[in-house]
């Protein structure tokens, strides 16, 4: 090749493509994922999508971002700041180019920077890189007159060709980064199936991108491993948390042998759940979209009192609304699965953007005493073995467990090794058998774990009555009874408590003799981890712990606390599980690192922060 | 026959207050249970909050005191998980057309096969006597002592509004015709509504008082059967005609009124415009319709929903999880 000089290797790229909610960012960054996936590196994705479904042409509030870090090796976040920037019109430069770092390129449409474009983007000056005093290097390309002229012959109209240019910029990007086409070929012929001839048109587009960037000489990056397999061998499959998440249930329901049933309410950003599930009728699933949050709780709440695994999937308004049917499953020792996909709060605060902040909510937000096991997934891919541990818990312990999942790790996604169901734990519900006849009332439980047996109706000679007024430990009949009480509400807490006793013990990674423990649980996992990794490389000492089960807390979280001199509890939120952690195991030692911007966080920031602490 | 008695479907001591239309509603239900023959256990009677939701207490099948309003909703969850379930549905005014309203009418709507019970005595009794949704517009209660100033709700005009395909009404203390009314409820397929006219001697004394006895039904209501003429009065000197679009009370032998002349009840009859005048009618002018006022065949969410997963599981080829996984696109790490 002619321009050997302009050819690297390199062990990782981020890449984020920005343009108008209508432009096709999200497809164009999901196929170069998944394309690098292939080729066999590591992803981690993130969307960032605006709440406006589509917003007015060109505004500012109308951006939509898809960052990706495309890595030889093992990455754990879609990185803090990008390489490359597309910027499709003025808007998402605008927006975006902060994401972008300052050895990084842009990469802009110069065909949508025209005085009206800029005037939608509320510039003031018509010199917008100057205005918005950007460094980096800006690569200006006429990636819509480009497009139109691809399919000048190909008799769609000029708005269905315009449409097609989110691929010209992926070509284009495809080049950069020597990506083979024909994954990303297939995935738009599957895209488009019932529009072939929008398949094609959108395939030329694409071919076109890349070329021009081969022919523009552009510089080319071979994202490599350095190395030896990076990788376990296996099948692989590109899965975003929320599919995870349904996937995880499925797969507890198959291994339970119970019916999956899902009650669910539309909500922003757990919404794909239910259309996941929904899809899965050959299955046996049973999705009901119900008339409200409530009933679609409500409704599982009654499928699994009938004997179903039962579910119900939401964001932080729906849980405040599920409280009380959640409830009704403490009271009543029921297996229910309540999924709460966090998004900026309070009230409908950031819909579609990412927080911690329903942590006490899950915990604490119920009348009376209310235990449940709080379980938070820590990566798009442990959706999956959260979903499945939250079920197994349920239906194992008779009770109702909430899976906090977040907004970051529900949207973005990750490369996944296909599991093999043989390899999970059986799922065995606790259900009476018939020589339990004699004597048997609802709440006569196994003396080891506390848990109730379970009577399901329809089960010949077990008849029974439950709700949700408190009843007589030992009959099962309404109770007002004093100590009654006091032993039921003991016994609640601690058949929840006894769970811990079926789990890992807390495991900490890094630096045995670590100087600072990073704390942390649920979706932040992987910048914490980035975080300790990238200041061991600096020769600090520090170690990571993280939380995938919040409630009861794992074995060993109290003594590991007070083996470190500093701990930081890192979380986007206030400082929840800093105050759970000092509240249930006594901790003095514990700094707060908290960020509530609805973004996730940043290595970098994260990294500066702690260094601070160690030197304080 | 069937092989159980209603002594088969009793537990328990009721705790209602003397009097109460919750007791002889209660001798009803366990009476139908037993003529319908479904076995206890295959049976499940689901209540929301409220005097008559404590009913669950009292049966002898499974049963599931909920939280207030949500019963409709429970019971739907438990019927569409468990279609080989009998699912009753038990709510007070207040519980199933307040707090629950919405829950009420989506149920209804949905046509899911549970077998609603509403008992109306216009009063929210367990709360100690406030107005309810369907307490009368000036209806005086400790919650509104100079009297409501909004008009109550007719539980049949919101079944049929939420295009209900099942109305059924009785008085708690007419046993005979309770019975028949909810062996109708229960053989209907699709979401029965049953109101149960009920008094509250407590807090609401004699609010159906016109026709709570045996004296005051022959007077003042009508008992609805489909296929026969709608005919009432102490001696079956009345019978309802239509006039225009609306209905009339006329005596037969007078004017030539014949007995051709009354309108035949027709249960079955698809358009519910003729259903709702009926139930709407009220006293003094019009006699109050009991019995079984509509009862229409349509499809059932229940029976839908397992029917498309059957038809989708012909369709698909992946039935278990491993299948599912190959579904999607993959690569491989060799």
């Amino acid at each position: 090749m002619a321009e050997q000089q302009k050819e690297q290797t390199i062990d990782q790229v981020i890449v984020r493509f920005s343009g108008d909610s209508g432009d096709g960012m999200q497809l164009a960054g999901t196929i170069f994922s998944t394309i690098s996936a292939t080729a066999g590196n590591d992803i981690c994705t993130f969307p960032d999508y605006p709440a406006d479904i589509r917003a007015p042409q060109g505004v500012l509030t109308g951006v939509s971002g898809f960052q990706v870090h495309v890595g030889a090796d093992k990455v754990y976040t879609p990185g803090d700041k990008c390489d490359v920037l597309i910027a499709m019109n003025p808007a998402a430069l605008k927006t975006q180019h902060k994401y972008c770092k300052p050895t990084g390129a842009i990469i802009i449409d110069s065909d949508s920077f025209t005085a009206k474009d800029l005037e939608k983007a509320e510039f003031k000056t018509d010199d917008p890189i100057a205005e918005l005093g950007i460094t980096c290097e800006v690569v200006p390309c006429p990636i819509t007159s480009m497009c139109q002229e691809t399919l000048k012959d190909s008799g769609l109209d000029n708005k269905s060709i315009v449409r097609c240019k989110n691929m010209l910029a992926l070509g284009l990007v495809c080049w950069l980064f020597d990506r083979d086409l024909a994954m990303a070929e297939n995935m738009l012929r599957a895209k488009f199936a019932k529009k072939p001839e929008v398949a094609e048109a959108n395939i030329k587009v694409l071919r076109a991108g890349y070329d021009m960037g081969h022919n523009t000489h552009a510089s080319v990056s071979h994202v490599c491993s350095t190395q030896e397999t990076p990788k376990a061998k296996g099948k692989y499959m590109d899965i975003n948390g929320n599919k995870a998440t349904a996937y995880g249930l499925i797969a507890a329901a198959e291994k339970a042998g119970m019916r999956l049933f899902l009650g669910s309410y539309p909500i922003t950003p757990a919404t794909d759940i239910l259309h996941e599930l929904a899809k899965h009728k050959s299955m046996g699933v049973v999705t009901m979209q119900a008339e409200d949050e409530i009933a679609g709780c409500a409704s599982a709440v009654g499928a699994a009192y009938a004997g179903a695994l039962a579910c119900t999937s939401t964001s932080g308004p729906g849980i405040c609304l599920k409280s009380e049917a959640i409830n009704l499953a403490v009271i009543t020792e029921l297996p229910l699965v309540i999924i709460d996909v966090q998004r900026g709060g309070p009230s409908t605060g950031l819909p579609t953007k990412s927080e911690q902040t329903d942590l006490l909510q899950a915990l604490y937000g119920r009348n009376g005493e209310s235990p449940i096991p709080v379980i938070a997934a820590t990566s798009p891919t442990n959706c999956f073995e959260s979903a499945f541990l939250a079920a197994k818990i349920a239906v194992e312990h008779m009770t109702p467990v909430i899976l906090l999942t977040d907004a970051f790790i529900a949207n973005g996604s990750a490369a996944w090794k296909l599991p093999n169901l043989d390899d999970y734990p059986a799922i065995t519900p606790n259900y009476v058998t018939a020589d339990m006849q004699e004597g048997w009332s609802p709440y006569k439980r196994n003396p080891e774990t506390l848990v109730r047996y379970w009577a399901v109706p329809g089960t010949p000679g077990f008849m029974h009555r439950i709700g949700g007024l408190e009843k007589s430990n030992a009959t099962g009949a309404i109770s007002n009874d004093p100590d009654n009480h006091h032993l039921m509400v003991e016994q609640r807490a601690q058949k929840v408590e006894r769970i811990a006793d079926t789990l890992p013990p807390l495991n900490v990674e890094g630096d045995e003799d670590a100087e600072l423990l990073i704390v942390g649980f649920g979706g932040t996992y992987g910048h914490l981890h980035e975080a300790m990794q990238q200041m061991q490389s600096e020769g600090k000492k520090v170690a990571h712990a993280h939380l995938n089960i919040v409630n009861p807390l794992p074995r060993g979280t109290q003594e590991t606390l007070a083996r470190y001199k500093k701990v930081v509890v890192a979380e986007q939120n206030m400082g929840q599980l800093a105050g759970f952690l000092r509240m249930k195991t006594g901790a003095t030692n514990i700094q707060q690192y908290n960020e509530v911007k609805g973004q996730p966080f940043s290595v970098a920031t994260l990294v500066e922060q702690f260094t601070k602490m160690m030197e304080e | 026959m069937s092989e159980y008695k209603a002594q088969d479907y009793k537990f328990g001591q009721p705790r209602w207050c003397p009097g109460c239309g919750d007791h002889s509603f209660l001798s009803a239900l366990h009476k139908a249970m037993s003529e319908i023959g479904v076995a206890p256990h295959e049976t499940a009677v689901i209540s929301g909050i409220g005097c008559s939701s404590r009913l669950p207490y009292y049966m002898n099948t499974y049963g599931f005191h909920t939280i207030h309003g949500r019963a409709a909703a429970i019971a739907t969850g438990a019927k569409v998980a468990n279609p080989n379930l009998t699912v009753w549905q038990v709510s007070g005014d207040g519980d199933g057309l307040a707090i629950g309203g919405n829950h009420f009418i989506h149920a209804v709507r949905r046509n899911i096969d549970l077998n609603m019970i509403l008992l109306n005595n216009r009063i929210y009794g367990l709360t100690k006597g406030q107005y309810s949704p369907t307490s009368v517009r000036g209806f005086v209660s400790k919650s509104s002592p100079y009297g409501t100033v909004e008009d109550p709700f007719r539980p049949a005009e919101l079944c049929f509004g939420a295009r209900g395909n099942f109305f059924a009404r009785c008085v708690a203390t007419d046993l005979g015709a309770a019975v028949e009314c909810l062996k109708a409820a229960a053989q209907h397929k699709g979401a029965s509504v049953t109101e149960v006219l009920q008094n509250c001697v407590i807090f609401n004394n004699g609010t159906h008082e016109s026709v709570y006895t045996k004296e005051g039904r022959a007077k003042n209501a009508i008992y609805l059967e489909h296929g026969k003429p709608m005919i009432f009065g102490e001696n079956r000197e009345y019978g309802l005609a239509q006039e225009g679009f609306g209905l009339k009370v006329v005596k037969l032998g007078e004017n030539g009124i014949t007995e051709k002349d009354i309108l035949v009840h027709d249960a079955h009859c698809t358009d519910p415009t003729l259903h709702l005048k009926l139930a709407l009618m009220e006293g003094p002018d019009f006699p109050i319709a009991l019995g079984i006022i509509r009862d229409v065949e349509a499809p059932t969410y229940n029976d839908s929903v397992h029917a498309q997963i059957e038809e989708v599981k012909g369709k698909k080829n992946y039935h278990t999880f491993a299948e599912l996984l190959e579904t999607n696109e993959t690569w491989e790490i060799k």
